[in-house]
Order: structure tokens, then sequence, then C-alpha cells
């Protein structure tokens, strides 16, 4: 086995065995994180493989989430395989439908226009009636996982949700980077290294880019539906522009482009506004002013990080 | 018919007021290639000037006149210590850095007034109403902002139709590095293009703070409500930026008129509309 895959090894044991200390609240909030890992995985493969900077990725999270809520009856429990596939379904149509606007866009413009029609997402659960308005919706039973009448898991064992969504992130994580590898995959990497040669070799770009941004918005779906299942809650703060700018946030500070860099960004980020809550109300002033000193002093993340501190100890520049 | 008459200066009015804002971003993206989300952050600060400086020295006039001096020194200053270091880096490290004043700003904020909803009360000079038909009247205020933004439209339009200065920002909008290698210092005419845009963005939000009153969260979504504006419009077009936002006025008044539960999402649904007909903007040069 190559050396590289031996750290990640490590945590991943970890993280596995991690719920048998016992400790609920932590066990609640490594699961949040996890989500937030697949969350952030799936921006990954628009903002650091196809060079799409995404600022609304909250929207197909979201609607995820809302489709879970909206599926589950007041008194039953709604099934798990049917509405996990459904919202994955919803959220990439969603995100197929706005793609095709966004991706007419570049640049400058394509930030501004994702974050626009997510804000339009918003306005719809936040105006209307469709979601519970402002005031969100109740998944009020968990849903259920049985299959043919047996059941491997329990929603609402917070040991059986860590390790469902810890599953999940793994084959999130597996997918997506033998998708990357996929001539699909590369094809992406060619689109943000340089799109007119794609384009002048005969790529359809356009299509590629489609695709990335669909898969990307079915995948948010799915942590967006695990969220809801976890937390038994939605409302409109899931899709609003801060969950956006809080993904890319991780996204980036774990290094774009980067297999472990965008779970190592949700990890760091959650952790950190976990500590700085705990000693400060006004963390957000602490977070904002480490975001503006990483941007100024160390550009390209924490990934860029690690791998300038590896590089000094072990020598040479190997990419991860 | 004067219901009609009433939401069409109310449109006029919104519109005009986004154009304050909207037009010191499309500068920034246009000139200096900048994304700057914190933008909004900058009519958020106008607005709780006017409420702090109002109630220090009792007038709104005077919180104004205050008001645009200290955000013009903002804007010299944060060019200057930011925003100068981003111009050569790539969006998304813009994002993040604009992100994260956004996060200071509104935390600042909320150490030194609190979360509360404050209100500025309106001039007492404007404090009245005219008559519009038999029955409706409309209040002075909303006239006077109307009349202001069309001044200050004006005035924009001689500084960059007239002038030097104007002509280098016309300039430096269409072909930023030709401009400084025919010698112009384009390093002092993007810090003052950054004041200006702070300033406009601030002096929009002391202006609106009597009639939307001054909130947490107001700078985000009017910064939202002007990508729309900028996107509509065409980036680096301070005209396709006025032309958006009375339309977005239009759209956003009409919209709460006709379908108040969807009247949140008219204005995106104009954008998606527009972005099919024209990705690159109403008034941009493919």
């Amino acid at each position: 086995m190559p050396r590289r895959h031996l750290a990640p090894l490590a945590a991943l044991l970890l993280v596995a065995l991690f719920p048998l200390s016992g400790a609920t609240f932590y066990v609640e909030l490594t699961t949040k994180i996890m989500i937030m890992a697949i969350f952030a995985l799936s921006l990954d493969l628009l903002v650091g493989w196809t060079g799409l900077v995404s600022f609304g990725h909250a929207a197909y999270f979201g609607v995820g989430a809302y489709t879970l809520a909206l599926l589950s009856p007041k008194a039953a429990a709604a099934g798990m395989w049917s509405s996990l596939a459904l919202a994955i379904a919803v959220a990439a149509v969603c995100a197929l439908v706005v793609g095709i606007f966004v991706l007419r866009t570049r640049g400058i413009y394509f930030i501004m226009v994702t974050l626009a029609f997510a804000q339009m997402f918003y306005f719809v659960f936040h105006d209307t009636d469709v979601g519970g308005g402002s005031d969100g919706r109740y998944v009020n039973v968990k849903p259920d996982a049985s299959i043919l009448g047996f059941t491997p898991f329990d929603f609402d064992r917070p040991v059986h949700v860590y390790y469902v969504v810890l599953a999940m992130l793994v084959l999130v994580f597996l997918f997506l980077q033998r998708v990357l590898r996929s001539p699909f995959g590369r094809a992406l990497s060619g689109i943000r290294a340089n799109e007119q040669r794609m384009r002048a070799l005969g790529f359809p770009v356009m299509a590629y880019k489609l695709a990335a941004f669909t898969l990307a918005g079915g995948l948010a779906g799915l942590a967006g539906w695990l969220l809801a299942a976890q937390s038994g809650f939605v409302n409109p703060e899931i899709l609003s522009w801060h969950q956006s700018g809080n993904v890319l946030l991780m996204v980036i500070l774990g290094g774009a482009g980067t297999p472990y860099g965008p779970i190592a960004g949700a990890f760091a980020l959650t952790l950190l506004h976990e500590l700085f809550s705990t000693l400060t109300t006004h963390w957000q002033l602490w977070l904002g002013i480490s975001i503006v000193l990483i941007v100024l002093f160390m550009p390209g993340g924490l990934g860029h990080l690690v791998r300038r501190v590896r590089a000094s100890l072990f020598g040479g520049g190997r990419d991860v | 018919m004067s219901v009609f008459a009433i939401q069409l200066l109310n449109a006029l009015q919104y519109g005009l007021l986004l154009f304050l804002v909207a037009s010191g971003l499309t500068l920034i993206f246009g000139i200096m290639g900048i994304i700057n989300l914190a933008h909004g952050s900058f009519y958020m600060i106008g607005a709780y000037m006017a409420f702090a400086l109002s109630t220090l020295t009792g007038s709104l006039a005077v919180a104004m006149v205050l008001g645009v001096a200290l955000s013009v020194v903002l804007g010299l200053f944060l060019e200057w210590a930011l925003f100068s270091h981003l111009y050569r880096r790539d969006h998304l490290e813009q994002v993040l850095l604009t992100y994260g004043l956004i996060l200071i700003f509104e935390e600042l904020r909320s150490l030194a007034v609190g979360n509360d909803v404050h209100g500025v009360p309106v001039p007492s000079a404007f404090g009245g109403s005219i008559a519009l038909g038999d029955t409706m009247t409309y209040p002075v205020y909303r006239l006077v902002m109307s009349v202001v933004c069309l001044a200050i439209a004006a005035g924009m339009y001689l500084l960059i139709q007239r002038t030097r200065l104007g002509m280098m920002i016309r300039a430096g909008a269409s072909n930023r590095e030709m401009v400084g290698v025919l010698g112009v210092n384009v390093n002092l005419v993007f810090r003052l293009v950054f004041a200006l845009g702070v300033a406009l963005a601030a002096f929009a939000g002391m202006l609106a703070a009597p009639v939307s009153s001054v909130y947490p969260g107001m700078g985000q979504q009017v910064l939202i409500i002007c990508f729309v504006v900028v996107v509509i419009g065409g980036i680096g077009s301070v005209w396709g930026a006025l032309a958006a936002s009375l339309l977005i006025g239009l759209a956003d008044t009409f919209g709460k008129v006709f379908f108040p539960d969807y009247a949140g999402i008219a204005v995106y649904l104009l954008m998606a509309a527009i972005l099919l007909w024209r990705p690159e903007g109403l008034f941009r040069r493919a």
C-alpha cells in the first residue's frame, strides 16, 4: 500500500472507533461534521476540479433536506431508500435547470448568478407555505430504513446515524475519486486548466460542465437528506447564503481540488467554531479576522500549508 | 389610478436607491476586477452611522455629511490595507477575503450597537406628505430620496463623461493594463474608485435609514439584489446599472402588488430571463 494512504486510513480508523467513547454530544457533532464533509466534497467537484466557483450550493443541500421533510407524513416514517433516492433526484434536477442558466456565464458573473439563484430557492421556502415558511418543518418520525422487512439501522439512535453517515461519506469519497479518474473527470480537469483548448479539441464543454453541476447538486441533496434525517428539522436557513459561504469556506480552507481537503476543511472549520464559541460570544469576529489573514498571508489554504510542511520535512514537493 | 402612481413612485425610489449601491459595485467589478461581497456591509455601515450620528448630533443632514466623510476614509483605508493585495489574486480568494470582512463588520456592528432594530426619525423639514389625487398621500421624504438619487446619478454622469478622472475610469473599465502602460497612476484611480463606491453605498444606507429602519443583516439583502442588478446591467456599465436598478424596482414593487407570495422570486425570474436572452447583461458589448 502506498504510504500516502496511511494517514487517511489511520484517521478513518480513529473516526470509526470514536463512538466507542460513548460521548453522545461529540458523536452527534462528528455526524454533523461528516454531513458537511459530504456537502463540501460535492462542492469541490465544481470549485476544485472543474473551476466553477459556485456561491449557491446550499440551494441543493436545502432541496435535499426539504424533500425528506415534505415526504415525511405527520405521524409516520418516510421510507429511507425511496426518499433518499428522490432527494438526490430532485436536487439533481434543480441543479440541472439552474445549471442551464448559470453556466452561460463565467468568472465573477458565475459567482453572482449562482448566489442569486440560491437566494431564489431561499425565498421560495421562506416566503411561501411550501415548507412551512420561515418556521420550517419537523420530521416528526425519523425515516424507516427497512429493506424487505429487515431493518439494518435505526435513525433514532445517534450511533447508528453516525455509522450510516460515515459509510455515506466513504462511499461518496470513493465514488468521486472514481469519477475524477474517469475520462469524464479528466475532461473536467482539462476544462479547469484551459476551457478554450478543450473546446478546440472537440469536447462538448457545456455538456461536461452541466453534468458536473448536476452531479454536484445531487450529492449536495444527499447531504441535505442526511441533515434532515439526523436533526429531524428543516428551516430556510439551511439554504441561506451563509450556508453557501460556509461550505465554500470549508472547501477553500481545506484546499480546493485535493482529495481530502474538503473533509479536512469541514472538520477544521466546525471544530474551530466550537472552540471559538466556547471562548467568546464574538467568535465570528475572530473567524473573519482569521480568514482575512489566511488569504493575505497563506494563499492555497490548509492543504497547501500541509504540503509545504511535508515538503520541508520529507523533502520533495510531491502533490497529495 | 393614484394607487398605480404611488407604486410607480415607490418603484422609482427603490430602484434609484439600488442604483447608488450597485453603481459602486459595478465600477469596482469593472475597473478593478474584484468581486466584493462586503459591499452590502458598507450600506449597513451607512445606515448605522445615520442612526448613531443623528442621535449624537440631532440632525440627519449633519450625520450624512460626517458619515460620507468617514466612509471615504474607510474606503481609502480598506483599499490600501486589503483590496490592493487582491488585484492579482483569483476570484476565489477575493470571495474568501470579502466574506471574512462581512463577518468582521457584522460582529463589530453587534459589539458597537447590539442586535436590536432601530428607527431613524425622518428629518422634520421633510416629515409631511403631499396629496396625490383625492384620497391618497405620499410622504415627502421618499420624494426627496428620489430627487437626491437622481442628482447623484447626474453628478456621476458628469464625473464619468466630463472629467479627466472619469476618462481614466472609463478607460480603466475597458482595458486596465493599457491605461497603466500609458502612464496613468492606476493605483490612485483604483483607490479613488473604491472610496467612491464605499461612499455611495454608505450614503444609500444613510438615505434609506429613515424609511427602512436599521437592522442586522440589512446589508446582505441589498448586496444580493445588487448582484442581480449588475448581472442584468452588465459588469462595469454604470448606465446598465441604472437601467437594471429601475427594472428591478419595478419588478419587485409590482411583484408585491400582484403576487404578494412570490414577490421575493420575481426579481430572480427577471434575471433568469435576461440571462437566457443576453448572458453578458443588457449593456455590455460582448
